[in-house]
């Protein structure tokens, strides 16, 4: 397999109610990829946009960006995968390159989720789900992954405190990312004390709505050589996989099938396991998402993820620091933008440009991006 | 010749309804009759919960009609404080999964007081009337 490197990371700050249109969200992660990749449009030879639907009035948004980024005649490709819509965009990116049929892709996600109310975008959310069979209950995201963390708790017998370190983990680090939401420090106190959303998940277990974009260009070797760059990150191994929509087609919920299933796949290609992985991005639009990943990525044994947090293990100092730029908890969640949010964190990270945020001297970053509650998940390896 | 009459008899399933027309729509008449009904395969026996009309491992194979009986155990549940446009009305009420060992039911827990809801307890899947004459089915303590 030729050798796919990510040459550009650009990601607008996640904020709340963005002062424009979907195009113009998308022409600052675009803007800040293209100026760290030092290209130039023809050095671009496709567009992979991403997104989540039914947020925009917009049909077909690929056309709209790749004219508004200056990127005709180039073909682009629309990908939606839920929350995990521009790290699938990747993996797709990615194929192109190492098919030979582009030598370098760009993958764009955005989401302005402040186009509708907070109480309509919850009922799309939920939407992805079964609609025939499961809405008509009236679910939503945080009741989801609260079964998941009902279940978790009571499997293992964590407690709602253990999920909380996650939250007081992730305001740590949110505090030093100019580009997150929410740049408060909170304390385990407050976290136990805030109301319920859905039990046993309280306010700050869960992430917050946000418009934002992001960028990753990638490209062949030959490609990123000819274009200069000096700092290429490479994809080592990519894990993608889908299980049932439907809850009662899931075997269990102390953890998410997919992740597992994807982190398999992402090591086995990469040559890696867990204990190689010097710092990790993981999809935690909930606490309980961070907790299950820690065992579903190998950090932790199943069980273990709680004493994982208790140690301190995931923070920058930890052996395996884990969303140190704030998680989604911090940052928000513009479902589009994610995953190539994710992505620019890690490449950062490998390429020692992240800041406050740097972790010392990682060889290899993961990034685990999960679409609906487990449906979709891509996990994916960087090394520099 | 009049144009036959489409079956929009799904648009009655639960609080609000985002399914009109499926080819399970005969789930609604079982639940008018007081049952919870899957499918299952007439070639191969699998159960299918929430029904289908397709085997995906038998294309082409009939299914047949069960009804959900007896009792199953609570995988999993959580108390909704808040709830999606629509089912203000209803909070605050808890979404379960019932494991009857070939199949699982995804559903809501009916009048049963929350604290008194524990993972594991046996639990029957019934019929129920929304105020709106919709239908759609709750889990009772056995
Ligand atoms: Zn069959």
């Amino acid at each position: 397999m030729p050798k796919v490197a990510v040459i550009g990371v650009g990601q607008s700050a996640f904020v709340r109610g963005y002062p424009g249109s979907i195009r113009e969200l998308a022409f600052e992660a675009y803007a800040e990829a293209m100026a760290d990749a030092g290209a130039q449009n023809s050095d671009i030879g496709a567009t992979v946009i991403c997104s989540s639907p039914e947020y925009d009035k917009q049909r077909s948004p690929a056309g709209v960006i790749a004219e508004y980024c200056g990127l005709n005649p180039q073909p682009t490709f629309y990908v939606e995968t839920l929350c995990s819509s521009s790290s699938t965009g990747l993996k797709l990116a990615y194929s192109l390159v190492a098919s030979g049929l582009h030598d370098s892709v760009m993958v764009l996600g955005f989401q302005k989720m402040s186009e509708i109310t907070s109480a309509e975008s919850q009922e799309r959310m939920g939407r992805g789900a079964d609609i025939q069979f499961e809405s008509p209950f009236g679910t939503m995201m945080p009741a989801y992954y609260a079964m998941h963390a009902k279940a978790y708790l009571d499997h293992f017998g964590a407690s709602e405190e253990d999920l909380a370190r996650i939250r007081v983990k992730a305001a740590t680090y949110g505090q030093i990312n100019a580009k997150a939401v929410y740049r408060k420090g909170v304390e385990l106190e407050q976290c136990l004390s805030a109301d319920p959303v859905s039990k046993p998940l309280k306010v700050f277990d869960c992430c917050a709505n946000a418009d934002g974009s992001s960028c990753v260009i990638v490209a062949s070797e030959e490609r990123a050589k000819a274009m200069g760059i000096t700092k290429p990150v490479w994809i080592l191994g990519i894990g993608a996989a889908s299980m049932p929509i439907n809850m009662s087609c899931r075997d269990k919920f102390h953890g998410l099938a997919v992740a597992e299933e994807a982190a398999k796949q992402a090591y086995a290609m990469a040559g890696l396991g867990p204990k190689d992985i010097n710092v990790a991005e993981v999809h935690d639009c909930f606490t309980i998402a961070e907790m299950m990943a820690y065992e579903n990525l190998g950090f932790a044994e199943p069980g273990q993820g709680p004493e994982l947090i208790r140690a301190k293990e995931t923070y920058k100092e930890g052996s395996i620091p884990v969303n140190v730029d704030g998680g989604l908890l911090s940052k928000g969640h513009p479902i589009g933008a994610t995953g190539g949010s994710q992505v620019r964190t890690i490449v950062l990270q490998l390429r020692d440009q992240a800041g406050d945020m740097q972790v010392k001297d990682p060889q290899f970053g993961l990034v685990h991006n999960i679409g609906g509650v487990g449906l979709y998940g891509n996990v994916t390896i960087f090394g520099r | 010749m009049p144009k036959p009459e489409m079956d929009t008899r799904f648009s009655k399933f639960g609080t609000v309804s985002f399914t009109a027309v499926t080819k399970v729509n005969d789930f609604i008449g079982y639940l008018e009759e007081g049952k919870v009904a899957g499918t299952q395969c007439t070639k191969c026996g699998q159960k299918f919960f929430p029904p289908r009309s397709d085997c995906f491992a038998c294309p082409g194979e009939p299914v047949e009609w069960f009804e959900v009986q007896g009792t199953g155990k609570l995988m999993t549940f959580s108390e909704l404080m808040y709830a999606p446009i629509g089912f203000g009305e209803d909070l605050p009420y808890a979404i379960a999964v019932l494991d009857y060992g070939d199949f699982k039911v995804f559903g809501r827990i009916g009048e049963v007081p929350f604290e008194e809801v524990k993972i594991g307890m046996e639990m029957v899947t019934k019929v129920n009337q929304l105020p709106n004459g919709n239908l759609n089915y709750v889990f009772e303590k056995a």
